[in-house]
């Protein structure tokens, strides 16, 4: 749920759940971003990583 | 046949073997799948649920498999945070645990709503007031989690690895991983604890209501502490049945009687914890309510006091003082008894928080009320275990789960000498061998 629909309420409640829904999928999403863009890079290089 | 896939410097049984052990996993899994579209289609009069029991054998099933998945978590809390190095040989296998028992929860879910096609519903008409829609966020966050953390070791498969993409990926992937294990680790928590809390803001149930910290009962507490406890002691269980079964040992000791070490101590703190919790309950919360603790065992042909001293004692103290104490904790039979002890203790926890809680008459009217689950809730919990069995065996054959493995289980590299028996025995009917000799030899030359 956003704040823009209908349903949205501002307080305590909606804003701990939410907030912390968002704040967990933003910093998986922004892992996962982060991961394919410097493989992309990593791969236009030539070069290949080690682990 | 599939040699081509099977990682490097490591044996794997015969094809045939292997689709034989698919087959028979795979009839299960057909039956859960019959089960489960008849639940679809027909609707939840297929289960043995009524007005007592809406929650039943699937929400047992789920809160014990999350539970026993808690050892990818923790796990990776301590590889990834607190930096334990040695776990790094297990924390795949960890991982692909906790991904099995998180998806097949997931799965339970999806048949126990009744209506999947509005499963979207609970997060965006989300009950801002409900410990459910909490567990369902980070239930669903951290599922993406475990697969972001499994990903990594199916690109790290021998022919995958060769595309430089998927190479870069999955070495990014490793990079980064402290960073989504400390996310998991949040998520976790979170959702863990708010199972308990289900059970302990039940106020009309006097056997499950606790009092607790601001909104968090105790019991919210307990969930998350018990599956980080017994979590890791299902993770070892099961590399234990691994090696059993596989015959070769695939981690060293060293790291299971750390991990083990470490689930003791988890395990005896857990359960002074609980100790103190059950004596509060039976002497303050309970009575207070109207109730003395003993009416909550009595009257009934199943639910007796021994289901207490069960939980906190036989699967509660004994495996936690054996894997505390260093010659029961480095015996290999002491330690599987009790690694199996405390994932039975953790189960029957979960049973009594579910089962018993609704068991429990609340009016003066009501009796003890006992449950059956009919075949298609049987059917439909056992089919997450053979989707589980399938999944490692696809893993276990393909993917390079135990970095301890080559070392543990050298292969003779090719030679002239050897090389006439080897083909021998590859006639006899163990091709794989010939075929990891075979591939052992450029690496040895």
């Amino acid at each position: 749920m956003f704040p823009f629909c209908f349903e949205w309420v501002w307080d305590m409640g909606h804003l701990v759940f939410h907030g912390g829904l968002w704040y967990a999928l933003s910093i998986i999403g922004m892992g996962m971003t982060y991961c394919i863009i410097k493989a992309v890079i990593d791969t236009r290089r030539g070069g290949s990583s080690h682990h | 046949m599939d040699s081509a896939l099977i990682p490097e410097g490591v044996k794997r049984c015969p094809t045939w073997k292997f689709l034989l052990a698919l087959a028979i996993a795979g009839a299960v899994l057909l039956w859960g799948v019959v089960a489960m579209l008849m639940v679809w289609f027909k609707g939840l009069n297929q289960t043995n649920m009524n007005d007592y029991y809406g929650f039943a054998l699937w929400i047992w099933a789920d809160l014990a498999f999350i539970a026993l998945g808690g050892g990818a978590f923790f796990t990776g809390l301590l590889r990834y945070i607190f930096g334990i190095k040695e776990l790094k040989n297990i924390i795949n296998y960890a991982v692909l645990i906790g991904f099995i028992c998180y998806s097949s929860a997931l799965l339970i879910l999806a048949i126990d709503i009744g209506q999947p096609l509005r499963g979207w519903f609970i997060f965006w008409h989300a009950n801002v007031h409900s410990m459910l829609t909490e567990v369902a966020f980070c239930l669903s966050c951290y599922f993406a989690v475990l697969c972001i953390e499994y990903l990594p070791l199916v690109l790290e498969n021998r022919q995958l690895d060769k595309v430089p993409f998927f190479h870069n990926l999955s070495h990014n992937m490793h990079e980064t991983m402290a960073v989504f294990a400390a996310t998991g680790a949040f998520l976790s928590f979170f959702h863990q604890g708010s199972l308990g809390g289900v059970a302990g803001v039940l106020f009309g149930r006097p056997f499950a209501f606790r009092t607790g910290i601001n909104i968090w009962p105790w019991t919210f507490f307990l969930f998350t502490w018990s599956a980080a406890a017994y979590g890791p002691c299902f993770t070892l269980f099961i590399t234990w049945l691994t090696e059993k079964i596989t015959g070769k040992k695939l981690v060293k000791d060293n790291v299971v009687e750390l991990l083990a070490k470490i689930a003791g101590w988890m395990i005896i703190t857990y359960v002074v914890a609980k100790i103190i919790d059950t004596v509060y309950w039976a002497t303050v919360t309970a009575p207070s309510l109207g109730f003395k603790w003993t009416f909550f065992y009595s009257d009934n042909p199943l639910y007796g006091k021994w289901i207490l001293l069960t939980e906190i004692v036989l699967c509660g103290i004994v495996p936690g003082l054996l894997l505390i104490f260093g010659p029961t904790r480095r015996n290999p039979a002491a330690r599987v008894i009790a690694l199996l002890l405390g994932v039975l203790g953790v189960s029957l926890n979960r049973w009594v928080m579910v089962l018993q809680v609704m068991a429990v008459p609340v009016m003066s009217f009501d009796k003890w009320v006992l449950y059956y689950p009919s075949w298609q809730e049987v059917a439909t919990t056992l089919l997450p275990v053979a989707y589980g069995v399938i999944l490692i065996l696809i893993s276990y054959r393909y993917l390079p789960i135990f970095p301890q493995e080559p070392e543990l289980n050298p292969i003779a590299p090719y030679t002239p000498a050897n090389g006439a028996e080897a083909t021998a025995g590859g006639q006899a009917g163990d091709e794989s061998e010939t075929e990891a000799v075979g591939q052992a030899a450029p690496a040895g030359a």
